[in-house]
């Protein structure tokens, strides 16, 4: 993964952080309201949703499950179209065959489609030590680009920015970069996206090396797919004499036919369009382009490997988890850490890089756990499940493993429970109100001590209900002791 | 071992022993009837893409007055346009083909291109290119600022499945649905970015 994000502080103080930027708490709360609702009425308008998303969920878990099949025969159909495929185990192999290949052109530019992958590899920077300038062609990466920021959204990757700071960018990067922005440049969107028109123009039109990623890798015919919007993906696509495509193992599809499914799923869930603007297709190398097919592996085959954990792999980037996350809602992207953001980024990150660090370890934290992503999720990802699963293999602070051992411990046996409760119960005086200290001053930051009552419920209960206490109680208790425990 | 057969031993072995999984396809099947050229109009006007639709007798005379508004004095025509319909465009325009292949720099000289398509989608009001007859290899539907598009009534087929159907994925595909778009800046919706700012689509009925 990205060299960038090493060392980064953990998810929650990176929160703090984004929190008290309320520009950007404005910008992604227009943002993501505005995309949920036009998801919203375009997925109603589909009566077969529900049995589209169940497809989409089983197509891709057959990939799964026959990946190695699937992969063999995808680059055997690539291959027999006069395609070249290459397999990188790693983010550090996947960047020495697309720089190898770059440098066998004899070129020193070239021009990039909006891609994931090659962001995860830090591709960019990896050809730019060996001399290699990477344009991104992207309005929305190519704000991040000059702002040399980093991307807080899948699908529009500037969210976080707004009108006049992007104007700001422009006047200021853009001559860096090739055409300058003009003096006068105003800043509504339309102004703003013609500068770019312009700035680009040149570029794709002279540029001889393409380097994009893949939205879908068709099995059976070794066709790849790029969805887009504004075209600078069938310029790069298209145009230049060389094409290299890096694309994650887990974007098969089995056949041709699946696309009737993802081609539905897809672009209602992303952009909340019927269909996106423009949509590339190709096989091998085409239209006498010499092609390059980059699979990558990166980690993907150890997310793999988690039984629970590997349906994350069955995710197709629409984004629309995050539009729906109260949590991204308010702490934007950058906050975790990663190239994928938002509730997808807290499950796929830590599996794909590990918990080793802070940040990645906290990742699983950042949720609620409400559940709103996987209700939108089109491969009915089971979000939450996998939090709550990555969770428990989270590296746990002493303090924490002690305080859950010991309630575990005391939880166990209803005769624990009630003596620690009368002993809670006498010490009640000398709980702090406000704020606990030591390792428990963590959770009372954001929360308010709880009042310990003088007598437990249990004690109550047995005090005022003396000898009928099998009242309205369920049958398959057995005796006081173990219902009084469920109880409390 | 090469990274090939590690990255695929890696997969076998962490998938072993998992279920097959049954894939059921539960939702609409491809339906045999025609798709509608209302419902495929007005979902390509919701795009805000013009759109005329006219009897076959009239496409001529709709492409002409369609160019004509545009200003289009150079013209990109792939080969095997259909013959008739430039039959109306007046002599001042002067076609450009792509024999010998137009050049980049060439083709973002031209004023527009006029095509045909393999398959129109009614539902989500989309054209889709397969480089055959009358459509050109993808650069001269991608660099002119300008897209006039024919599609014949029995080109439109109801929605997404049909269209897979009927396509060949061995040829080189451009799937198209109004004109080029972004919504990068604050999620406003800006027609033309980089592809063809202005489609304009005839329908021969
Ligand atoms: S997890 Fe689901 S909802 Fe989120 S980006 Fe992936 S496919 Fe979309």
């Amino acid at each position: 993964m990205n060299t960038a994000f090493l060392g980064m502080p953990s998810f929650p103080r990176n929160a703090e952080k984004a929190l008290r930027d309320s520009q950007l708490r404005f910008n992604l709360r227009k943002a993501t309201h505005t995309i949920r609702a036009r998801r919203g009425a375009v997925v109603a308008e589909l009566a077969d949703w529900p049995e589209l998303r169940a497809a989409g969920r089983a197509i891709k878990d057959d990939v799964l499950c026959n990946l190695d099949r699937y992969l063999l025969q995808a680059e055997e159909a690539v291959t027999r179209a006069g395609g070249k495929v290459h397999w990188a185990s790693d983010a550090a192999e996947a960047d020495r065959i697309v720089t190898d290949l770059v440098k066998a052109t004899g070129e020193t530019r070239v021009m990039k489609v909006k891609s994931m992958a090659t962001q995860e590899i830090g591709l960019n920077e990896a050809l730019e030590r060996e001399g290699v300038t990477a344009y991104e062609t992207d309005l929305a990466e190519l704000i991040v680009q000059l702002g040399d920021d980093w991307p807080s959204h899948i699908l529009v990757p500037a969210i976080h920015r707004n009108r006049s700071e992007i104007r700001e960018i422009f006047l200021e990067h853009m001559a860096q970069w090739g055409r300058p922005a003009p003096d006068d440049l105003a800043d509504d969107p339309r102004t703003l996206a013609e500068a770019a028109r312009l700035h680009l123009r040149e570029r794709f039109l002279s540029t001889n090396v393409g380097i994009s990623g893949a939205n879908f890798l068709i099995a059976e015919t070794g066709t790849l797919v790029v969805l887009e919007s504004e075209g600078n993906g069938r310029m790069c696509l298209t145009l230049p004499r060389t094409l290299i495509s890096v694309v994650g193992i887990e974007k098969i599809l089995p056949t041709w036919r699946d696309l009737e499914v993802f081609l539905q799923l897809l672009p209602r869930s992303s952009t909340g369009e019927r269909m996106n603007p423009y949509t590339s297709m190709w096989t091998g190398a085409t239209e006498g382009q010499e092609f390059h097919l980059v699979l990558l592996d990166n980690g993907r085959t150890t997310v793999l490997a988690d039984e629970i954990g590997r349906q994350a792999l069955r995710c197709i980037r629409c984004s629309a988890c995050l539009n729906v996350c109260p949590v991204y809602e308010r702490v934007g992207g950058h906050a975790y850490g990663s190239v994928y953001p938002g509730p997808i980024g807290a499950i796929l990150t830590p599996q794909l890089r590990g918990m080793a660090s802070e940040l990645d370890a906290s990742l699983p934290y950042a949720s609620s756990l409400c559940g709103a992503c996987y209700d939108v999720c089109p491969v009915a990802i089971d979000i939450p499940e996998v939090l709550v699963h990555m969770r428990s293999k989270a590296p746990h602070a002493p303090a924490e493993r002690f305080g859950l051992g010991a309630a575990g411990w005391v939880l166990d046996r209803p005769v624990r429970l009630r003596g620690a409760q009368r002993v809670a119960g006498r010490l009640r005086g000398l709980v702090p109100k406000s704020h606990l200290p030591g390792p428990g001053a963590a959770w009372t930051a954001t929360r308010d001590v709880p009042d310990v009552p003088a007598e437990s419920f249990r004690d109550w209960w047995r005090r005022t209900q003396k000898g009928d206490e099998r009242v309205g109680r369920p049958d398959h208790s057995e005796s006081s002791e173990e219902v009084g425990g469920e109880l409390a | 071992m090469s990274s090939r057969e590690a990255i695929l031993a890696r997969i076998r072995s962490a998938v072993a022993g998992a279920p097959a999984v049954e894939v059921s396809r539960g939702y609409r099947p491809v339906r045999s009837e025609p798709g509608s050229a209302d419902l495929f109009a007005e979902r390509v006007r919701d795009y805000r893409a013009v759109v005329r639709a006219v009897p076959e007798s009239e496409v001529a005379a709709a492409v002409a007055a369609a160019l004509a508004e545009r200003g289009v004095r150079r013209l990109v025509v792939p080969e095997e346009l259909p013959g008739g319909w430039l039959d109306a465009v007046p002599a001042e325009v002067e076609p450009l083909r792509d024999e010998p292949p137009l050049t980049a720099a060439e083709l973002d000289r031209a004023d527009g291109v006029v095509t045909g398509c393999a398959v129109a989608i009614a539902e989500t009001g989309t054209i889709v290119l397969d480089a055959g007859p009358g459509q050109g290899r993808r650069a001269l539907t991608l660099v002119p600022d300008y897209h006039l598009c024919v599609v014949r009534a029995d080109q439109i087929v109801p929605g997404v499945p049909e269209a897979v159907a009927r396509l060949d994925p061995a040829r080189p595909m451009t799937w198209i649905s109004g004109p080029s778009a972004t919504s990068d800046i604050e999620l406003n919706r800006v027609e033309g970015v980089h592809g063809p700012r202005t489609l304009e689509v005839v329908i021969a009925l």
